[in-house]
């Protein structure tokens, strides 16, 4: 075994054991995984797969079902603007649009340099604050184009 | 802590927590929900705890942490109690201030209170506001007084007391049928009764049974559920352990967004100190029965909120309901009885036990009993959560307690019932908003999300916006939702990208049939609810976007174009720095400017910068 696999190994084993190997809590276990390395490695689901003797397809279909998981490695820093109802109708989309020309991504990408990850959700439950934007963890409540500069200049 | 073996141990712990409490005593409230988070309360709450420090107050001021008081648009909120002074959109430099005239000597600080809109008087207390005064807060009423993470806190304001009654008093048919009669439905949008669904559980053959909270809470706009787990999470859990009890069962599980992590922490908390307190785990209160609950987080799937969905997600599987002949009360998660409820009817439940059926009863409709708690949100004044009793009219909720709409504009619409339910026109604004009433204007109750519209918000658009919400979260299951839906959205982006065509308001509405008809499960079958709710109510706004090739609103990119008015434009070079396309170019000293429309890509980031509304949209 390399190295890296080892590690990556003991620590899958590891939040296995915090879920104390129970199938049931798959999603869950797949979200520390992802929290730990940003992202769903082939590596790490296989481990997974055989280490709670579910079918590899089943974790597949499971990592590839919900919008919180994701196969690709996601960049330093994430972003997600919000395009609930709320947000929508106060012009969300309009700070999407902005973000994704001043990162010159688009919506679900990475930009080339690995630091930004530009996703959307469907709805945070701030809606009084809305647009809100989320970086890393951080909310940016009443969002408009004009501020989507500023905000992205404190993480890069 | 020694685990409580009886209510009498619960009922004397009460006791000593309370007069160690002086409710005369001084204690500064400071709300600490995701919308506060947002405008920085962490900092005001540090700061408050350095200037109480500071002038050395600690053994005469408290300091609470509280969870979401509702009014998220004016935070952060600050209330000093015993008085319920309200403080409004606190920042960090006015706390010094606070503590020395306020706390200390009982001074207002005028600038800091509610100003009503509508009158220009300075509101001092809390309950004069009436954002607050309109509303019934019985179930979210007490996320204002308690740090959700203290157990004691809850104990203090009569927490699980209705678990001790329904232990030591009643016997699980006679909760159920207490729960039967207070006429509660479930707030998940369904609105099923929730003492028929307990008692089919009940009866249901098998020994392993299990209680599920639905926190998933998927309907974009809504963030009730989110405020009562994270404000109050021990009330939920004192319902679900009432409600397992109800239904014999021994183990629940708590089903919430991966999106609301604070939810998880809080939830998770409560959990941990209910089992310290015996609340919790094996012979509860010394009654004999086991109870004990886990919490699953969610992967970011509308479709998870449907009860079998979750359930699937629950065994580790992809979310994915499945056709419910056989009722989930029967056989659920794992294929055993399983009682499935959301955030807000698990909060319901202590009430209903405490205070009694009868009591519970004489708020609300014919048939729709108790309070409810909206998000009011979008285009309205005060946007926040109101908790108001069932067959209010919506003119109360938009006008009495939100404000009305901001800005001079003109009301259009409000969306109720999230995804599935429909948007409801100003003609229909003296609605009693209940399970029923709201059915019969085409739209439903949904888990309480209220997203009101004005005139600048396009139906079209709002339906399209729906229907692409709906297409990214269909689980691909079944055909008519699968594929209908991507019609449906294809069908809306043809009309709102000018290429619509007469016939395509008729094929949207056999579509929206076939979706009734055929779909699995709920997110297919109200999936058409906003389209052929707007094109109820607002089948004008339809036609001049197919016919005139036009959006009313000034919405729809493809059918707008963007003009500077010459006479209003002073040439101050705002919407210049803004143009991300350098589509704008100045024409001398106060000159206006001029816009290159073949560079215009539509933006809308010039009309969102200037403030002379020298620029339109038509």
């Amino acid at each position: 075994m390399q190295p890296e696999t080892k590690e990556l190994a003991a620590q899958v084993d590891s939040i296995l054991d915090r879920y104390q190997h129970d199938p049931g809590m798959l999603v869950s276990i797949l979200q520390d995984i992802q929290a730990e390395y940003n992202y769903l490695s082939r590596e790490a689901l296989e481990r997974v797969s055989s280490c709670l003797s579910v079918p590899l397809s089943q974790v597949y279909s499971v990592a590839t079902f919900f919008k919180a998981l994701s196969l690709k490695p996601r960049g330093r820093h994430l972003i997600n603007v919000c395009l609930g109802t709320a947000c929508h109708v106060r012009g969300a989309v309009k700070v999407l649009e902005a973000m994704e020309r001043e990162l010159s991504i688009k919506s679900g990408e990475t930009s080339e340099d690995l630091s930004f990850t530009l996703e959307t959700v469907n709805c945070v439950g701030a809606c009084a604050l809305g647009p809100v934007v989320i970086i890393d963890g951080e909310y940016h409540g009443q969002m408009t184009s004009e501020k989507v500069k500023g905000v992205l200049k404190d993480y890069s | 802590m020694k685990k409580l073996g009886s209510p009498q141990e619960l009922a004397a712990l009460r006791e000593s927590i309370l007069s160690q409490r002086d409710p005369e005593r001084l204690c500064i409230t400071i709300c600490s929900g995701t919308g506060c988070h947002a405008y920085g309360c962490e900092k005001v709450t540090a700061a408050f705890q350095q200037e109480i420090e500071r002038q050395g107050l600690s053994d005469r001021v408290d300091i609470r942490t509280t969870g979401c008081h509702g009014f998220c648009e004016r935070g952060p909120l600050v209330v000093i109690r015993p008085k319920n002074i309200f403080y409004q959109r606190v920042k960090v430099k006015d706390v010094p201030e606070i503590v020395s005239e306020t706390v200390l000597k009982g001074e207002i600080i005028d600038r800091l209170l509610y100003s009503d809109p509508n009158t220009g008087q300075k509101l001092v207390s809390e309950h004069e506001v009436p954002f607050y005064q309109k509303q019934k807060r019985f179930v979210f009423g007490d996320n204002g007084y308690i740090d959700p993470t203290s157990i004691d806190d809850y104990l203090a304001v009569g927490g699980y007391a209705a678990l001790a009654k329904a232990l030591s008093s009643m016997s699980p048919e006679e909760v159920i049928s207490e729960v039967k009669k207070s006429g509660l439905r479930g707030r998940g949008g369904g609105g099923f009764p929730t003492g028929v669904k307990w008692e089919s559980c009940r009866k249901a053959e098998g020994d392993i049974k299990y209680v599920i909270c639905n926190a998933d809470e998927g309907d974009p706009g809504a963030y009730m559920d989110r405020s009562l787990v994270e404000g109050n999470p021990h009330r939920v859990v004192e319902g679900m352990i009432i409600g397992a009890y109800a239904v014999g069962s021994h183990q629940g599980y708590v089903y919430v967004r991966y999106e609301y992590p604070l939810a998880v922490k809080n939830v998770e908390l409560a959990i941990k100190q209910a089992e310290k307190y015996g609340l919790l785990g094996k012979n509860i209160l010394g009654s004999g029965f086991d109870f004990s609950i886990r919490i699953n987080r969610g992967g970011g799937a509308f479709v998870c909120g449907e009860s079998s969905a979750l359930m699937a997600s629950l065994e580790g599987k992809p979310g994915e309901p499945r056709a419910k002949y056989v009722h989930t009360v029967e056989k659920g998660l794992w294929d055993r009885p399983t009682t499935l409820n959301n955030v807000e009817t698990w909060a319901n439940v202590p009430l209903i036990i405490n205070k009694g059926a009868d009591w519970y009863t004489e708020t609300g409709t014919e048939t729709s009993k108790g309070t409810k708690i909206f998000s009011l949100v979008g285009k309205v004044n005060n946007t926040g959560l109101v908790e108001v009793p069932m067959g209010i009219t919506l003119r109360e909720i938009i006008y009495g307690i939100g404000g009305g709409i901001p800005g001079g504009k003109r009301f259009k619409g409000v969306q109720t019932g999230g995804p599935s339910g429909g948007v409801i026109p100003e003609s229909l604004l003296d609605l009693p908003v209940d399970f029923d009433e709201l059915n019969k204007a085409g739209s439903m109750m949904g888990s309480g999300g209220m997203i009101v519209m004005d005139e600048a918000n396009c139906m079209v658009d709002i339906a399209k916006y729906f229907i692409t919400f709906l297409e990214g979260e269909s689980c691909g299951k079944c055909l008519p939702c699968r594929e209908g839906l991507k019609r449906m959205r294809e069908i809306l982006d043809d009309i709102t990208g000018g290429r619509g065509k007469e016939g395509d308001i008729e094929l949207l509405e056999e579509l929206s049939q076939a979706l009734i008809d055929g779909s699995l499960c709920a997110l297919g079958s109200t999936a058409p609810n906003p389209v052929l709710t707007t094109l109820r109510y607002f089948r004008d706004e339809y036609q001049a976007h197919i016919k005139d090739k036009k959006c009313p609103a000034g919405v729809c990119k493809a059918l707008v174009t963007y003009r500077i008015i010459e006479e209003k434009c002073p040439g101050c070079g705002l919407c210049i720095k803004a143009c991300p396309q350098q589509a704008i170019t100045p024409r001398g000293k106060k000159q206006p400017v001029v816009l290159d429309q073949e560079k215009c890509i539509k933006c809308g980031a010039c009309y969102d910068v200037c403030k002379l509304g020298a620029i339109e949209v038509k």
